[in-house]
């Protein structure tokens, strides 16, 4: 993936690939959010499901697959690519990471406060 | 001092950046990419808020299998996902139309281009209604429910655990409650619309039918699923019943949590807003395409940044969908 040099060859064939991975991924997500096996959705692992985890990464991939090849960050410069990738995914883990703990906290405290029986 | 001052002299587009690409990329295509970054950001925020709220209410979140059934033309049947999948795949394929037309407008052929922005288009027009559907179905509600003085939901079920219509075991009732409307001299006051059946006869139906209980918004850890309080212990809950509740709205949800719907309209309708005005600025580069304008200026870079703005709008569903749908 040369950055200008083959600006006028046409990546249909490269497009319509990112496609099929786009809706493979697409359809297993789904497929996995109905089946719901016990032993992924049931269990835990790293404070949540392992059925989470599958969905967290399929969606990762996702994103890396519309970002790099639908947006062509691929062609970008190196430093445009960081200056931008970097940022974001540097600041949404540390919101993320605050806010899901602070959330679960509250839970803790919160949680045997809540009246369930009457 | 002179060096710092960008004159119009040194080059005539300065609109368009000049001639100066930093990190190889033109200056409207970079200010494309951090608009999306801070755009980003704002969504990030909102979903790192959902979340602070899910792992808060994690014991009594609404589940989405229950809260996202519909279908069209499947009345009734319960289909989880399906619709959602459908609406991810046209976010999708619109997208491929459109990174179609980028690449057309690479190679300079006005034809393709101009075909591939009228199917992206159509892709974000077929997306929006489907959006509309959604919330149709989530501001009606599906089964119905009580809320109590404190606030929590109540959800009837029958003897095998599944969710039944408040419609389905109410008691009928004599003394028709007419809602209070201008045209019918109550001018004084306004009044939301009544839900299709009223306390008393949940209550008395409710009694009258011995097969039916109750569950709370109580999820058990162990198997994910909805807390359904025995019949003996049911009138303890109902005894506290305040209103029936239709549908969500941001004032109260029948399927659990209020937060959980508003939420809901406040991500999924700022990534519909998105939508829109992604598909105005579509229809006004597919004009421009039309007309000639980037055929003339030698280069197809517009249709480009719009497409940039296109695609993060499919990335940002992807999350969406994620998050709302499948975790």
């Amino acid at each position: 993936m040369g950055a200008h040099a083959q600006e006028h060859t046409s990546h249909t064939k490269l497009i319509w690939k990112v496609f099929i991975i786009l809706s493979l991924i697409t359809i297993v997500e789904v497929a996995f959010g109905i089946w719901k096996p016990d032993f992924l959705h049931l269990t835990t692992m790293l404070g949540t499901s392992p059925l989470n985890i599958i969905f967290l990464v399929l969606t990762l991939v996702k994103a890396y697959y519309i970002t790099w090849f639908f947006m062509h960050m691929v062609d970008e410069k190196k430093n445009m690519r960081r200056a931008v990738v970097w940022t974001g995914v540097f600041l949404i883990c540390y919101l993320a990471t605050l806010l899901l703990i602070e959330g679960s906290y509250i839970h803790d405290v919160l949680g045997p406060l809540t009246k369930w029986n009457y | 001092m002179e060096a710092t001052i960008a004159t119009t002299k040194a080059n005539g587009n300065s609109w368009s950046g000049g001639n100066n690409k930093p990190l190889g990329s033109s200056y409207g295509k970079m200010m494309m990419w951090f608009f999306i970054l801070s755009d980003a950001l704002t969504f990030s925020g909102f979903l790192a808020a959902y979340g602070l709220m899910r792992f808060k209410f994690i014991d009594s979140w609404p589940i989405a299998d229950e809260v996202f059934t519909h279908f069209p033309f499947l009345h009734g049947l319960h289909a989880p996902m399906y619709y959602v999948a459908l609406m991810t795949f046209i976010l999708i394929f619109s997208s491929v139309t459109m990174v179609l037309a980028v690449d057309a407008g690479h190679q300079m052929k006005k034809g393709k281009v101009t075909f591939y922005m009228f199917l992206t288009i159509i892709g974000g027009l077929i997306f929006l209604g489907s959006q509309g559907w959604e919330w149709k179905n989530f501001i009606q509600g599906s089964y119905g429910a009580v809320q109590l003085n404190d606030g929590k939901i109540i959800q009837f079920v029958d003897a095998s655990g599944h969710q039944v219509t408040l419609e389905s075991f109410a008691a009928s009732s004599h003394s028709e409650r007419v809602q209070h409307t201008k045209d019918k001299g109550i001018w004084f006051s306004k009044e939301a619309a009544l839900p299709p059946v009223s306390l008393t006869q949940v209550m008395e139906g409710f009694k009258a039918h011995p097969e039916i209980t109750i569950r709370t918004e109580q999820i058990d850890a162990a198997t994910k699923s909805k807390i359904i309080v025995p019949r003996e212990n049911a009138m303890a809950y109902l005894s506290e019943a305040k209103a029936v509740v239709k549908g969500a709205n941001l004032k109260v949800n029948e399927y659990g949590r209020t937060l959980f719907a508003d939420f809901f309209f406040f991500i999924t309708g700022f990534h519909g807003f998105h939508v829109l005005s992604g598909v105005i600025i579509n229809i006004i580069i597919f004009f421009n395409v039309i007309i000639g304008t980037y055929e003339r200026r030698g280069h197809y870079e517009m249709v480009e940044k719009v497409g940039l703005y296109w695609h993060f709008v499919d990335l940002v569903w992807v999350f969406v969908f994620t998050f709302f749908y499948l975790v």
